[in-house]
């Protein structure tokens, strides 16, 4: 090997050089931006554990170089629930795709931001299921024409940030692919946060996605990204307005509400303190 | 005294002695959703977990306590979950889960009757076949039968020990009859309790690849945050944890591994008892409550001079296979009796070399009285 390498080299894990991403894809983007958002925090790499679920966005926790979990469609969140739950110590991420985290998954991210489970969730909301070659999923657009939409759309889509807000997540951000630094800056933001906290990245599928809406090459969803999506200032989700012909990206909510796994420790630590005191092993009848 | 073995003699629930026999046996996570009659456990949990410095969470569905277990589980806590059919069939894709991803954790299954919502209040033993087979590929898992309160309580910490020697989901199958049976319950003093934890690994975590197995096919197990840094997934993978799911010779290989590690040390997993089997024309085979009148039975039928005998499986999975075919060389008959339509019958007549098998079945709820179970030996002679 030569002495030239990559700066965020030491962060991919070895072995894992076949990239299963097209060309153009955002995911990478999002994976290189969370790399150097653990390389500028400093973090302990091996306090860091990274859940994904099934489809293209679900692949990122294999490339990274700490603890990394792939579970089932959908399943990210509870695995990644289990993990903090067991050892709130760990920092522990979830990063995976609308399909997987909104459709299959959608119950059990209004869940773990309603009990506040300090874990992160970074979803790369691509508009539809890349893995599986373009069908529509819960976030398709209406009148978008995809593979299961061949006379368009005529659901609408879900507004994740509105949706996060409303279950309780105590940090939700969004960002389209081209505000590559912004999704660092939130990626940081959310890594240091107690409770449970949520980015949506609008990403980039040329493949599956653009291909399919006229816009088959990566700098034509990049450009519309540019030229529709505005900055929102105010931390209010009501403004977190998302048309083709308008995309509010910001930050959304950064509150504080008491975190799951530190209400149970302090509950459990009551228990045991007052079951000492009292002399007692157990007030449970069996 | 010990938080977690209450040791001492109770007059309790089956679904309690079960929640007691996790603890004995160190486990520290348990995740759970409502549902008749594996309620029980849930609630016990809820109580008994914080006092022993544990974790108890309802999560939002079966799925999501599966998966939560799973993450448990390898953030290095001995992981169970308790339910009944409909929850046990929402939870098969991540018992495939569990297998692929080598994580010990224990599953009870208080059985219902089915198909679907079935019959919640009432026994059964209907999701035998589905304990081997509800997840899609090839595995083997290990299951076993309790019959009494004291075995609930046994037998869910021999699970824990399974799950934790092989690495993989252990389940523990009691009817409705038994989760529900209040009978006697001793927890014996902690160092008569033989536990067994997972193999850890001892090499320098650069040199850990967290799926390459020693000689007993099981690979030393790593939990997330010590610095190992692997990656476990559901996909086809090598033995240092990459996926790898096109090579036909890295997919054979592995699940080969997966279902050998557990047929190879059968031997040391499978329980069975025995009654009056020494001299016997006919046995009868039985598990769960049904064993207890089958024992009955052949009591009964032992006094009127029939030679009857009785094989109880206490292990379901793998199957007892080799004690069947022993056995079939010296009977005459085997009589099965079950609470279901037909599903161990079908191993036994597999394993049975020469001997005929005939079949009780009894469904609603109800067990075998020890009369109908005599009356079909009378009938099977
Ligand atoms: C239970 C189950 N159903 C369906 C699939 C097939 N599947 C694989 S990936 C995927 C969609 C993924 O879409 P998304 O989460 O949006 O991620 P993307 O591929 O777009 O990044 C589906 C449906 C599966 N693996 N498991
Ligand atoms: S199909 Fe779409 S989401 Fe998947 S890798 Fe290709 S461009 Fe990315």
């Amino acid at each position: 090997m030569s002495g030239l390498m990559h700066p965020l080299e030491k962060f991919v894990r070895p072995g894992m050089e076949s990239r299963i991403w097209c060309s153009g894809c955002s995911d990478g983007i999002v994976l290189n931006e969370f790399l150097r958002a653990i390389d500028e925090l400093g973090l302990d790499m091996n306090k860091i554990v990274v859940v994904s679920g099934i489809g293209c966005a679900g692949r990122a926790s294999g490339y990274i170089n700490v603890d990394a979990f792939h579970a089932t469609h959908g399943r990210a969140i509870p695995v990644a629930v289990g993990i903090k739950v067991a050892k709130p110590e760990l920092n522990v991420v979830v990063i995976s795709g609308d399909g997987d985290l909104f459709s299959i998954g959608g119950n059990h991210f209004l869940h773990a931001a309603r009990r506040n489970v300090g874990i992160k969730v970074i979803c790369i909301n691509n508009f539809n299921y890349g893995m599986t070659g373009g069908q529509a999923g819960p976030t398709t657009p209406m009148g978008a024409f995809l593979t299961t939409t061949p006379y368009g759309n005529i659901e609408s889509p879900l507004n994740l940030v509105q949706l996060a807000a409303a279950v309780g997540a105590t940090y939700v951000a969004r960002w389209t692919a081209f505000h590559v630094r912004r999704i660092k800056e939130s990626i940081k933001k959310a890594l240091a946060k107690k409770g449970f906290a949520f980015i949506e990245v609008v990403g980039i599928c040329p493949e599956q996605y653009g291909r399919r809406q006229k816009m088959p090459r990566p700098i034509d969803m990049m450009m519309w990204f540019k030229k529709n999506s505005v900055i929102s200032r105010e931390l209010d989700p009501s403004k977190a307005e998302f048309t083709p012909e308008k995309i509010v990206v910001g930050e959304f909510v950064d509150v504080e509400r008491p975190e799951y796994t530190e209400l149970m420790r302090g509950q459990i630590n009551s228990i045991i303190e007052r079951l000492e005191k009292e002399g007692k092993v157990s007030d449970v009848e069996i | 005294m010990r938080r977690d073995v209450l040791t001492g003699s109770y007059f309790t629930l089956g679904d309690i002695a079960c929640a007691e026999g996790a603890l004995a046996a160190g486990c520290r996570y348990f995740a759970g959703y409502p549902i008749t009659p594996a309620t029980e456990i849930a609630e016990h949990m809820a109580r008994r977990m914080p006092e022993v410095g544990g974790i108890y969470i309802q999560m939002e569905d079966e799925i999501a306590s599966i998966a939560s277990a799973i993450g448990a589980s390898y953030a290095g806590m001995k992981a169970m979950t308790a339910t009944s059919g409909p929850g046990f069939s929402l939870m098969q894709e991540n018992i495939g889960l569990a297998v692929m991803t080598e994580a010990p954790l224990v599953i009870v299954n208080v059985m219902r009757g089915g198909p679907s919502t079935g019959q919640p209040t009432r026994g059964g033993q209907q999701d035998v076949m589905q304990t081997k087979w509800g997840s899609h590929g090839d595995y083997e898992v290990i299951a076993f039968a309790p019959s009494s309160v004291q075995e609930m309580f046994d037998l869910t910490i021999e699970a824990f020990n399974c799950a934790e020697r092989f690495r993989c989901p252990a389940f523990v199958l009691a009817e409705e009859n038994v989760g529900h049976l209040r009978e006697k319950l001793v927890i014996p003093e902690p160092h008569e309790i033989r536990l067994v934890e997972r193999k850890r690994p001892k090499c320098d975590p650069k040199e850990y690849a967290p799926f390459k197995p020693d000689e007993d096919l099981i690979p030393p197990m790593a939990h997330f945050g010590e610095g190992f840094r692997f990656y476990a997934t559901g996909l086809t993978h090598n033995e240092k944890g990459l996926p790898r799911t096109v090579d036909p010779d890295i997919h054979a290989k592995l699940v080969r591994r997966l279902n050998e590690k557990i047929r190879r040390h059968a031997k040391e997993i499978i329980k069975v008892k025995t009654l009056y089997l020494d001299d016997a024309d006919i046995c009868v085979v039985a598990y769960g409550i049904v064993s207890r009148s089958a024992a009955s039975a052949v009591r009964l039928a032992r006094e009127m001079g029939i030679k009857a005998g009785l094989l109880k499986l206490v292990t379901l999975w793998p199957f007892p296979s080799d004690e069947i075919s022993r056995l079939s060389e010296g009977i005459k008959k085997f009589l099965v009796c079950e609470m279901n339509e037909g599903q161990i019958v079908r191993e036994v007549e597999r394993c049975s070399k020469c001997s005929k098998v005939s079949f009780l079945p009894k469904l609603g709820g109800e067990i075998h009285t020890p009369k109908e179970i005599l009356s079909a030996i009378k009938g099977a002679l």
